[in-house]
């Protein structure tokens, strides 16, 4: 049994607009220990299905479907049901660590006060307890600093914070929504090191929510790709990047500049994401997408084509993958192209 | 035939004074130091990308450029005037020639203007005599030429997604005819998918107009796409100045080559295997600069020297500021764990 499964979940907020479908029957499993990327631009969907799991949607939200951590069903739980999952169970790690902490308490304090409500420490016990956490973290000087208040930290320190505090009760799945978006690279770097270091440490598995291909491209073993609220494509890590089955997938990898590579144009997807009030009929994708037939009027199923493989698209995966070189002045990693990066920075050739 | 170059600036610097600290009324205010003395050229029609982290100095040092912050220092334009402390009238003929493109394409657009009102502001300003009917006729050339329908010249800001947002302050920057056009992180608020329709047209018009762009963002890899030549800056300093090719195949300086190590490289193999150069510690305050060269706290290659002198930037092609500038040294690197 996987530790977490979600069945045809889905997602509505009643707006004046109109309703808005954000997110349309996902069915998703993380593993015990795995790590799954889930990937989308915004409006994709993605950040609603992790608020939909821990039942934190805005008041004009619904969730409907099924969602099961340890076999329990938690969708649409009681708070107190809720209450005795999240942060011991399940935390989560928000994009905004300034807006996500309480402005008003000490860091010790609000790591502190984790720990009491859940594990019923006295507050001294607490405050030590919240002073590791934050030395794990890598925070220097953790017992001189728990006593500041967060607009003290800087930005990557704060995500170290929010992190730390995501971890007090060692939970079995930590989902990260955009942890290191805000963030300046060399410090996203540390930041994604340090997550891959504790995971391993504490066993952890993790939801790992981005619009950075790169990001997951170090991160995750799985890869999600969601587009319109949907799942557009579904594969372990390597075939996302080396194979994409899905034209959405090979369009957005084809989009980003690299700085492995020397392209003069790079392949945009024309149009812009779908208006939620008002999707497309099928595939969400189909206005944008370039393999277009008037089939896509109606939403694909999914196609199991490859062992732990799926895709959802009409057009044929033989028709997906000729294509798939939409770039014809933006030449594959090839040596030569390796060989404009310094070397030494790039890569070690594997063992 | 050497061209003259468009700007040409000579020891930049811009301060900010923040108020003191304490309350004691006899306390100095403090001097923060955003931008220390900054030299660069920009030949016309040239791309100059500027990257560094947050905090280093480089959207102040663009908008001393068009006299946004006041500065010190020297920016010498084309026809020899120092737009330094130029007064605001003075000011107002250059600032149809040097134009900028802001980061939040929603919060840069006033929400109460219709596009075509955005659009045409600058020319109305810049060219007081043109006609109604002349001006509708360049505003609606414009938007066609960002791709934006003129039919939706009536539409207002809120109407529009961020790519298209985008497109209208592109088009606002590029009614006048600018010479420069300063993009402060344009991109970096747009989706993937959108953001490279936004880097194509700035390309596009950059190579039909003869634009010069100072590029300025985050995103090494975008820098790198775009730019002809690249400025590192660091604590509001200069750390390298060189040819894109040149800076991303053989970055000279320690931070630069730390900066591109820790780029994450949509590619799960390389990803996995490449080396990171660690950065100790965090960006020092920009109140309290390190003495000498202001990365040693955080450099691998610090020595006595760095702390005592600070290096100057030299001369030639590919400026590096370091006293041991060079290719990256084995021992420098980190195995990803």
């Amino acid at each position: 049994m996987a530790l977490l499964e979600i069945r045809d979940l889905n997602v509505r907020f009643a707006t004046t607009d109109g309703e808005v479908s954000a997110v349309n029957g996902i069915d998703l499993d993380v593993e015990r220990g795995q790590t799954l990327g889930i990937v989308g631009e915004s409006g994709s969907g993605k950040s609603q299905l992790a608020f939909a799991v821990m039942g934190l949607l805005a008041r004009n939200g619904r969730a409907a479907g099924s969602v099961r951590f340890d076999g329990a069903e938690i969708l649409n739980a009681t708070p107190k049901v809720l209450n005795r999952i999240r942060a011991r169970r399940i935390a989560m790690v928000f994009q905004d660590p300034m807006t996500s902490l309480n402005s008003y308490m000490r860091v010790s304090d609000q790591m502190a006060e984790v720990l009491m409500l859940h594990k019923g420490m006295g507050k001294r016990e607490a405050v030590a307890e919240a002073a590791r956490m934050l030395d794990a973290v890598k925070i220097p000087d953790a017992r001189g600093r728990i006593r500041l208040y967060p607009h003290e930290f800087s930005g990557g320190m704060r995500q170290r914070v929010m992190i730390a505090m995501a971890l007090l009760c060692r939970p079995e799945l930590l989902i990260a929504d955009e942890p290191t978006t805000a963030l300046d690279v060399t410090v996203q770097a540390q930041i994604m090191e340090l997550l891959a270091d504790l995971r391993r440490e504490f066993g952890m598995a993790m939801i790992l929510i981005t619009h950075d291909l790169g990001v997951v491209a170090g991160a995750c073993e799985r890869v999600m790709v969601m587009y319109g609220g949907r799942v557009m494509e579904r594969a372990p890590v390597g075939p996302v990047f080396a194979d994409p089955a899905h034209p959405y997938t090979q369009g957005l990898l084809a989009a980003i500049p690299r700085l492995d590579q020397q392209g003069e144009q790079l392949a945009a997807i024309p149009g812009s994401p779908p208006n939620m009030t008002n999707p497309p009929p099928g595939c969400p994708f189909a206005p944008r997408c370039a393999y277009v037939m008037p089939v896509c009027e109606t939403m694909p199923p999914f196609d199991p084509f490859a062992p732990g493989r799926e895709r959802a698209c009409h057009a044929g995966l033989a028709t997906v993958r000729a294509g798939h070189a939409p770039q014809p002045d933006l030449p594959e990693p090839a040596a030569a192209d390796l060989d404009e990066m310094p070397a030494s920075v790039l890569q070690e050739a594997r063992p | 035939m050497t061209a003259k170059p468009l700007i040409q600036a000579r020891d930049l610097r811009v301060s900010f004074q923040l108020p003191a600290q304490g309350a004691l009324p006899w306390a100095r205010p403090r001097l923060l130091h955003a931008v220390g003395g900054v030299d660069f050229t920009l030949m016309p029609g040239e791309t100059l990308g500027i990257v560094g982290e947050s905090g280093s100095g480089k959207s102040t040092l663009a908008r001393a450029l068009i006299g946004l912050v006041p500065a010190t220092g020297q920016a010498i334009w084309q026809d020899g005037t120092d737009l330094i402390g130029l007064s605001a009238r003075r000011m107002l003929k250059y600032r149809s020639q040097i134009q900028m493109v802001f980061q939040d394409p929603l919060a840069s657009l006033n929400p109460r203007m219709t596009v075509g009102q955005i659009i045409a502001e600058p020319l109305t300003t810049h060219h007081k005599g043109l006609g109604r009917d002349e001006v509708k006729v360049r505003v609606k050339d414009m938007m066609d030429r960002v791709g934006l329908l003129p039919n939706q010249i009536n539409r207002y800001p809120h109407e529009f997604s961020g790519g298209q947002c985008q497109r209208i302050g592109i088009a606002r920057a590029l009614i006048v005819q600018p010479k420069l056009v300063i993009c402060d992180e344009p991109v970096s608020a747009l989706d993937v998918s959108i953001q490279a329709q936004v880097i194509n047209l700035l390309d596009e018009l950059q190579r039909d107009l003869g634009l010069a762009l100072i590029f300025i963002a985050h995103d090494l890899s975008v820098v790198k796409h775009i730019s002809d030549r690249v400025l590192v800056m660091y604590l509001g300093r200069v750390m390298e100045l060189a040819e894109s090719q040149a800076l991303y195949a053989e970055p000279r300086h320690p931070y630069t080559q730390a900066l591109l190590s820790a780029v994450p490289i949509p590619d799960p193999q390389l990803e996995r295997d490449k080396r990171m150069i660690p950065l100790r510690g965090e960006l020092p305050s920009p109140m309290s600069p390190p003495s000498g060269c202001v990365f040693r706290t955080r450099c691998p290659r610090a020595e006595a020297l760095c702390a005592s002198e600070r290096p100057a930037l030299g001369s030639g092609a590919h400026l590096t500021a370091c006293h041991f500038p060079g290719a990256l040294r084995p021992e420098e690197l980190a195995i990803k764990a």
